[in-house]
């Protein structure tokens, strides 16, 4: 009962919260009353400013980057996005989608077209086109650089609309004011972080609230809205399968409960057809839609959906309910049957292509670990701590519970959605450090329900109380009567004491959770990592750009053909900074090759020139952190090399580069290790130089040892540029020498 | 016939008989209007199960034209009994929605999925 009650007076009880809240605004309330406006039109005004507020909010505490560094690309993954979205715009679009680059994977190239999803990058030339047309004379890079806020921004939009489908405008404006500055999602939304999770956020949320939308009205407009959506999503991130598993599950359950209508056929049915054949248009993505088993899924509740409204179809025609019961039992045989048999064959004669490593890994954290290095490897997948988990959600991670509790009470198909995507993607956050981001907008939108459902109970406590007390005013009567009739549904068991003090306790709160979340913005979150800054021993900011420095070089100073290897972390960079051919780089797509990489690396150096020779490779490039104390580096890095390489060329054992277990590279350290080829590059002449006063000469500030092998000698390379801080060092591969 | 033995007794004949006579009194209670749309799903499905029998007689090659004909019917069929379940009046959820909008509807669906398809047959 109280259930519906309350879904009789969302509008009129949140014009009282919001009016309350505005009370204390002075100036703010004169002026409304000066317009003299009633006072649905008075909260339809306080809503729209304060999402207008957010949605600035959202764009702006997202510019402490380039307050801090400058108005650049971050990281590794968006040099690529840029560096495409820089040819898309020069060459147009037929000539990006049958692009072959030369320049990465030397010698094998890589078909860029087929093997990216160009949603960014064409969301990115759209917007670049557009202001150009409008005489905005803007650069292709602020327009990167400024892509993920402004999709930022979009998302509370959605997060609002979603959050009034889910519960009420109230909920809606909090989820929205909540998302827009939530760290989980700042972290991958920041100016210059141009990565594809920029937008994906708001497409994965876009198709969420649509579908939603779509089952709750059942139009097939809403549906094929959604499809569209989908379509973006598909576009736009790797991360759609969460959505094309989530959504079959989601009307699974619903089948199973007992909720199947009409509407979910509807909304399903439009929503999978149209948002598959829109998915297959993405040459990357291609025909998986009907031949992996990830998204087999979907498939089969496609099917089950036909055969649910087939029989209920049936059923509804026959009266009789024991011919149905025969008619039923041999039908579910049949179907069950043949979708067995159709499943069976598919897999066995390897037309459904098997899970890939990425979805194991998600199901069963340990996979990766034993069976696929290079996505171990990788620091964004590997399982959440819980400090992330505060860090990243703050109150939400308390709220969420409460929220959960609220759904429950209230439970429709909407907010069993809700609380679906909630479980399921906490899930998954806590499986890959890099997920907490699609659980982000679950964990604001639940959480939003929680504080403002919380927050409109106290308030029209209070308000009920001082009403009995005080003559009613001339507004509000309606609302104030509807707000006791609530609160008596609900006989609350404390007085209005409490209840303010529990309000003071929210807006403590959620105060907090806004100064935490500016704080981790700024502090944490907004670095570039291409541009490293430290403190020095007076407080002052020492600024490491030696990575542009090294780039720059390359680019000036090699032949223009010339090929660098590298770790593949680097590989973007150097191609979009550089402009020369690496070998492997960030799409990790040949295991093997980079394996070669990796052997090269931890061989000696005479075995690793003979793989060097066959690479055609012209320079070596490899990060050191030793002089500046920076601890993500190529030694750091080093055993993850060795496993990789090993992973594939068993001469490369990794207890050869440990002592006892135990990874170190001074004196201690094993003779493999001491006279590989990466050790060799990194620690060249390390030996001479004094880092820290007190401490013997080729002290390694990173790792806090002094080095082990103080006498580096190259014989098949030389060095050829060390940036000013040592983090970037590049040498150059001798020609085989011409004399025996 | 055949599969319907293989699950019951030896009556099996006569309660098919049965079954398909009540199905069959009971359908034509339906009105005009929802058996065109019937029709009409029938024939889409028909022409699907014939795209895929040739499939398996001839090979799948170009596989972008059997997924974008298959699809086409499937996506035909599936936005008719939409369309159906919109405009049948015995669906009490749909009482809001007035036929010419559903009927907007599907045929903004069409154009989009035979547009796609068009796109995708290669």
């Amino acid at each position: 009962m109280g259930g519906s009650t309350h879904q009789t007076t969302p509008v009129s009880s949140t014009a009282q919260v919001s009016s309350n809240n505005m009370k204390a605004d002075l100036p703010f309330s004169f002026s409304l009353k000066t317009f003299k406006l009633k006072t649905k039109q008075q909260e339809l005004l306080i809503r729209v400013s304060i999402l207008g507020l957010v949605y600035i909010l959202a764009f702006i505490t997202r510019l402490f980057s380039v307050l801090r560094y400058e108005s650049m690309i971050h990281e590794f993954d968006p040099y690529f996005n840029y560096r495409t979205t820089l040819f898309l715009t020069e060459n147009g679009f037929y000539e990006f989608w049958n692009w072959f680059d030369s320049e990465s994977w030397y010698p094998l190239g890589r078909i860029i077209g087929g093997t990216l999803y160009p949603g960014l990058m064409v969301t990115a030339a759209l917007i670049y086109w557009t202001l150009r047309f409008l005489r905005f004379a803007v650069h292709i890079r602020e327009v990167c650089v400024l892509t993920a806020p402004f999709f930022a921004s979009n998302t509370t939009i959605v997060a609002y609309f979603f959050g009034k489908e889910l519960w009420d405008s109230g909920a809606g404006l909090v989820a929205a004011a909540l998302i827009a500055i939530c760290p989980g999602y700042i972290s991958r939304s920041v100016a210059g972080s141009y990565d594809n999770e920029g937008v994906a956020i708001f497409a994965l949320l876009l198709t969420f609230y649509l579908f939603v939308k779509a089952v709750n009205t059942g139009s097939l407009a809403w549906a094929l809205a959604s499809a569209f959506g989908y379509f973006y999503m598909v576009s736009a991130w790797g991360g759609y399968v969460f959505i094309i598993n989530l959504i079959p599950l989601y009307v699974l359950v619903l089948l199973i409960t007992g909720r199947y209508s009409m509407r979910l056929y509807v909304a399903y049915n439009c929503m999978y057809v149209l948002g598959m054949l829109l998915a297959m248009q993405i040459q990357f993505v291609g025909f998986q839609h009907v031949q992996s088993g990830e998204h087999m899924a979907a498939m089969g509740v496609f099917f089950l959906m036909q055969v649910f409204y087939f029989l209920g179809w049936v059923k509804h025609l026959l009266s009789d309910t024991k011919l149905f019961q025969a008619f039923l039992r041999v039908t579910l045989t049949c179907t069950i049957g043949l979708g067995g048999l159709a499943l069976g064959v598919g897999m066995a004669s390897g037309y459904i292509s098997p899970w890939t490593g990425r979805f194991y890994s998600l199901l069963d954290p340990t996979y990766a670990k034993d069976h696929i290095p290079i996505i171990a490897s990788v620091s964004e997948h590997q399982p959440t701590a819980w400090s992330s988990f505060m860090f990243d959600f703050h109150i939400l991670l308390f709220l969420f519970p409460a929220g959960l509790y609220f759904c429950f009470k209230r439970l429709s198909d909407t907010t069993i959605f809700i609380v679906m995507y909630g479980l399921t993607s906490m899930y998954f956050a806590s499986v890959m450090v890099r997920l907490i981001l699609v659980a982000t907008p679950a964990m604001c939108l639940i959480s939003g329900i929680s504080v403002s459902a919380t927050l409109k109970n106290l308030t029209s406590l209070i308000r009920t109380k001082s009403k009995t007390l005080h003559t009613a005013s001339s507004k509000g009567t309606v609302s104030a009567k509807s707000s006791s009739k609530a609160s008596f549904d609900q006989s609350p068991p404390f007085g209005k004491n409490t209840a303010i003090a529990l309000l003071v306790g929210a807006f403590y709160l959620l105060i907090q959770y806004a100064m935490h979340c500016t704080w981790v913005t700024s502090e944490a979150y907004s670095s570039p990592s291409i541009v490293l800054a430290a403190r020095g021993a007076h407080g002052d900011r020492i600024i490491f750009d030696d990575y542009r420095e090294a780039y720059f070089w390359l680019r000036q100073n090699t032949p223009q053909d010339a090929k660098v290897m590298s770790w593949w972390d680097y590989g973007y960079q150097i191609t979009a900074m550089g402009n020369r051919t690496v070998i492997v780089d960030n799409n990790t797509w040949n295991n093997t090759h980079i394996a070669t990489v990796g052997r090269a690396m931890s061989s000696y150096e005479d075995e690793a020139y003979e793989i060097m020779r066959s690479l055609d490779v012209d320079y070596v490039l490899v990060v050191f952190g030793g002089v500046t104390g920076y601890s993500s580096d190529d030694i750091n890095k080093f055993l993850w090399m060795v496993r990789i390489g090993g992973g594939v060329f068993p001469v490369i054992k990794e207890p050869d580069y440990l002592v006892n277990g135990e990874y170190r590279v001074d004196k201690g350290a094993a003779p493999k290790m001491l006279n590989c080829l990466m050790y060799k590059l990194s620690y060249y002449r390390f030996g001479e130089l004094t880092t820290e006063y007190g401490k013997p000469p080729g002290y390694d500030r990173a790792r806090g040892v002094e080095i082990g092998n103080k006498d580096v000698k190259l014989h098949h390379l030389e060095e050829a540029f060390t940036t000013s801080n040592w983090i970037v060092r590049i040498y150059k591969v001798k020609p085989p020498s011409n004399r025996w | 016939m055949a599969k319907l033995s293989t699950s019951s007794s030896s009556t099996t004949t006569s309660d098919a008989k049965a079954l398909f006579q009540t199905l069959r009194s009971a359908y034509s209670a339906t009105p005009t209007n929802l058996k065109i749309i019937d029709l009409y799903v029938i024939f889409a499905i028909l022409t699907a199960l014939i795209q895929v029998v040739y499939m398996a007689l001839v090979g799948s090659f170009p596989f972008n034209s059997f997924l974008s004909g298959v699809l086409s019917c499937v996506g035909t069929a599936v936005l008719a009994v939409c369309l159906r379940i919109q405009v049948n009046k015995e669906n009490k959820e749909f009482k809001d929605l007035p036929p010419e909008r559903a009927f907007a509807d599907f045929v903004l669906c069409n154009l989009v999925l035979h547009l796609v398809i068009m796109n995708f047959l290669g």
